[in-house]
């Protein structure tokens, strides 16, 4: 099946089209801020406060308001945006490559290296993970690539805990044992015959799991020690305004919408990904 | 005692009447029909066999009787009625006074029928207490009474057990004496032994048959084996695809069935002492060689402080397969059977030597190892777990090819097309297909393919046959015998089902608590068994013709292999055998 193919057939569900759509401009808007954004997004503007200093509603100037600053807006969730995607898809993508690579390890080796493995993991999940962002953190200078390691780093222990169960399970299917039988590498056996069972999972884990990150994000810019400003991110827009909430609605609520509607669609997508992918769901009546 | 006792007076002969009964799931255009008018009687002490394979709709009808059809069925039409009282019309709360009180049912697994987590004894006497049939120490004297008639020894530990600390034997006459407790009109049983060994079948089979003569119970008997429907049915309704094929007298079904149908069946349904004699067969050179095979894995502590403990799950075995031939491996679950199996194929560590073709394989790894499975290979039971279901068949029966490094794409193309026509999938587009669009019969012969694939000389089929239905079960082992003549193929053939080992076996080895104790060819070790488990498990086999029933009385009284939980280090002495005749071998009395 082509990637056009594929592509066509998730789109038959209006849902998963329009996911597709926000995920689509989301990368579109990060790849080519500098063109859309109608203005710089550190710049402060004079007119960009009211006379009292507070922050302006949306306005034909400025098309959702401006902030505390008298930034515009819509210029930082746009800039805003390239920041959370890296930490979305880059932390995550990390946290999921450990966590599987842990959790694969652990289930199908067993004995004292799953173990020692698996000890570890719980180790890492008996830390709090605030704790540990913020140590991490402010042990190394903070900056974009350094905030998404360290949010790899305490987000791979979940992914860890569940593809290792779910490796066991997998490899105590008879299919696996027949594998063996039949003279399978190993090698052959992982990437054969496990990882395909496991991808479902692992979707699930890497579109859920960008809602997290993001969020993750924003909380460690709030405390000073995420992504450093006047850099925008979609979670420290929100965190910079949130005391003005009562005033200022459009300062928390578009930054928020656009959280929830980017990792509504990646898991909407996912869910769509998987079913399409699993032949075994193929042919039924 | 203030149990309700059935009152003769109460109405006629006639205890349940279903009529025209007809079950469908789903709306409009997807709707199926899975029962369609379907009509019987059930009178007072009798037993009325519903008998089918899989997806008959058989165990559908015994639950539509009991108000209990799945949420997605449609309301059935057609009347089922007790004492001529429509039970499809009763509200919920009625016909929880009707079930267990009136009805009684048993069902396939008692393990998950059994609150895991209640005590035998509480569990009883919630039923009790809910139908309000007993209290206090009457209650517990009448439970006591009905765990006796189903003869479960040591009642008082018993009542405080938990289900899980009872063997599967055990928790089914829990079930049944649960079942029974109500003193119910009629008691259903859905596949009751199913799940069961032979011998303890025989001892369900049994029970039933004496607690429905004491309580003049009607028992409504569902089953897929024509074996025990001769055993116990008075009248037998047959079943295919949601029709009512036929319903007939036991004597009429068996001496003269009426539908294509039966007669095929019938047909199919192998039967002991009736496989045709095996001819002369010149002797042939040995392919698999075991010697003192033993098989231990070390047991879970309980606390640090307890000696470290094994389970001799096969002991010191010694047999020899022949080119050509097919060797029997039967026994009861836990006798080591499958461990055997497995051992052969070197999926676990084993003591003692295996020689496959002369070549020992004990502590082969990497190349070597793999260089031996090209002559040796496994067919399993579940055919639908052992098929990758995320793989196309082509990739499935191509997969030993690719992974030996056989040929290049299109030869293995080629060969794939050639093993599946071999087996009896010749379309075209079974290639591209997954698992899950085949029927469980053609899964196995897809596995059989596969097996094939790289032409071993050795065959360990697992029970390939006991998870079909025995029409599908009769042209698996036609195809089995047909390539074992074209191939010149050994079997090991490990089963539990005493008339399927007699249809295709040359040779039949007997194992109990991990050890051989009979052995020699089919005809010595079948038709005049020598040693006493070999005995017992032939005398509890049903037979499905007329006029066979069977006297289980005898098997009442489980017999108990050895406690296979020894000491670590433990070294138990190999059996010691006595030749019978030429080739038979029996293991003496220690």
């Amino acid at each position: 099946m082509s990637a056009l193919q594929l592509i066509k057939k998730l789109c038959r569900h209006k849902s998963v089209a329009f996911s597709l759509f926000v995920i689509v401009s989301v990368v579109f808007a990060s790849l080519f801020a500098s063109w859309i954004a109608p203005y710089d997004p550190n710049k402060q503007f004079f007119e960009g406060l009211t006379m009292e200093g507070a922050p302006l509603p949306p306005n034909s100037t400025f098309l959702l308001g401006t902030d505390l600053l008298g930034r515009d807006l819509l210029s930082r969730l746009i800039y805003g945006a390239q920041t959370s995607l890296i930490i979305g898809i880059v932390a995550n993508g990390i946290a999921i490559l450990i966590g599987t690579l842990v959790g694969v390890t652990a289930g199908f080796l067993r004995g004292w290296v799953g173990n020692v493995l698996m000890r570890m993991t719980d180790l890492m999940m008996a830390f709090p993970a605030l704790l540990l962002a913020i140590a991490l953190a402010a042990i190394l200078e903070p900056s974009l690539w350094i905030v998404a390691l360290v949010i790899a780093m305490v987000n791979w222990v979940q992914v860890a805990r569940v593809i290792y169960s779910e490796t066991i399970a997998i490899s105590s299917r008879e299919f696996i044992a027949v594998e063996r039988t039949l003279g399978a590498s190993t090698r052959r056996i992982l990437f054969s015959h496990l990882l395909p069972h496991l991808l479902p999972t692992i979707m699930v884990w890497a579109t859920l799991g960008i809602s997290t990150t993001v969020l993750l994000e924003a909380t460690l810019s709030f405390l000073g020690v995420g992504v450093q400003p006047p850099t925008p991110s979609w979670g420290n827009i929100i965190f910079e305004s949130q005391t003005y909430f009562t005033s200022a609605v459009w300062l928390v609520l578009f930054p928020g919408t656009l959280i929830v509607l980017l990792s509504l669609s990646f898991n909407l997508v996912g869910d769509a990904l998987r079913d399409e992918l699993d032949p075994s769901l193929k042919g039924r009546d | 005692m203030s149990m309700t006792v059935p009152d003769s007076a109460q109405a006629g002969k006639t205890l349940l009447s279903v009529e025209n009964l007809s079950i469908e799931f789903g709306q409009g255009q997807s709707c199926k029909r899975v029962v369609d008018d379907l009509s019987f009687n059930l009178n007072r002490s009798e037993t009325l066999c519903i008998a089918g394979e899989s997806g008959s709709g058989k165990s559908l009808s015994a639950l539509a009787i009991m108000g209990l059809l799945p949420k997605m069925a449609r309301t059935p039409s057609g009347a089922i009625l007790f004492h001529n009282e429509e039970l499809l019309s009763k509200s919920e709360p009625e016909m929880q006074n009707i079930r267990a009180k009136q009805i009684g049912m048993i069902f396939q697994e008692p393990m998950t029928s059994l609150n895991p987590i209640m005590r035998i004894g509480d569990q009883m006497m919630e039923t009790l207490k809910r139908h309000r049939i007993a209290s206090g120490d009457a209650a517990w004297q009448h439970i006591r009474s009905m765990l006796d008639a189903v003869r479960i020894p040591k009642v008082s530990e018993r009542l405080r057990q938990y289900p899980h600390e009872l063997s599967g034997g055990l928790r089914q006459r829990v079930m049944i004496a649960m079942a029974m407790l109500c003193s119910p009109q009629i008691l259903i049983a859905d596949e009751p032994t199913t799940a069961l060994d032979v011998t303890i079948q025989a001892q369900i089979l049994e029970l039933i048959r004496e607690l429905q003569k004491e309580y003049q119970t009607g028992v409504l008997m569902i089953t897929h084996d024509m074996g025990v429907v001769a055993e116990m049915a008075d009248n037998v309704v047959v079943m295919n695809r949601g029709v009512m094929e036929e319903t007939a007298p036991i004597r009429t079904l068996f001496s003269n069935p009426a539908a294509a149908y039966t007669r095929q069946l019938l047909a199919a349904v192998p039967r002991l002492g009736t496989a045709p004699p095996l001819s002369e067969r010149p002797e042939r050179p040995p392919v698999l060689e075991v010697e003192n095979l033993s098989v231990r894995y070390p047991m879970r502590k309980n606390s640090l402080f307890e000696p470290p403990r094994e389970v001799h799950a096969v002991d010191h075995v010694n047999f020899v397969l022949h080119e050509g031939e097919t060797l029997g491996l039967v026994g009861e679950s836990g006798c080591g059977k499958s461990t055997t199996g497995r051992a052969l194929m070197s999926m676990l560590n084993f003591e003692g030597s295996i020689k496959v073709l002369g070549k020992d394989i004990r502590g082969l790894k990497g190349s070597a190892l793999k260089a031996i499975r090209q002559d040796i290979q496994m067919v399993f039971q579940d055919p639908f777990a052992a098929l990758n279901p995320r793989k196309t068949i082509a990739e499935l029966v191509g997969e030993p090819f690719l992974i030996h490094g056989r040929g290049n794409s299109e030869e293995r193309k080629e060969r794939v097309a050639q093993l599946l026509s071999q087996v009896g999938l010749p379309e075209a587009d079974a290639m591209t297909r997954y698992p899950h669009q085949f029927s469980g019969g053609q899964r196995q012969r897809i596995c059989i393919a596969r097996a094939l694939a790289l032409n071993p000389k050795i065959i360990v089929a697992d029970e390939p046959v006991s998870a079909l239905d025995v029409s599908v079960q009769a042209q698996v082992l036609d195809l089995m015998e047909d390539l074992q003549s074209q191939y010149n193929l050994s079997y090991l053939f490990i089963s539990h089902d005493m008339a399927v080992i007699e249809r295709l076996c040359h040779r039949v080895a007997v194992m109990f608590g991990g050890r051989i104790v009979e052995i020699g060819s089919r005809d010595q070790v079948l038709h005049n068994p020598q040693h006493p488990y070999t005995q017992h498990l032939l005398s509890a086999v049903p037979i499905p013709a007329l006029d066979s029933k069977r006297d289980f009385r005898a098997l009442l009284e489980d017999s108990k292999a050895p406690d296979p939980i020894k000491p670590k280090g433990y070294q138990s002495k190999p059996s010691q055998y006595g030749e019978i005749n030429q080739g038979h071998w029996v293991a003496l009395e220690a």
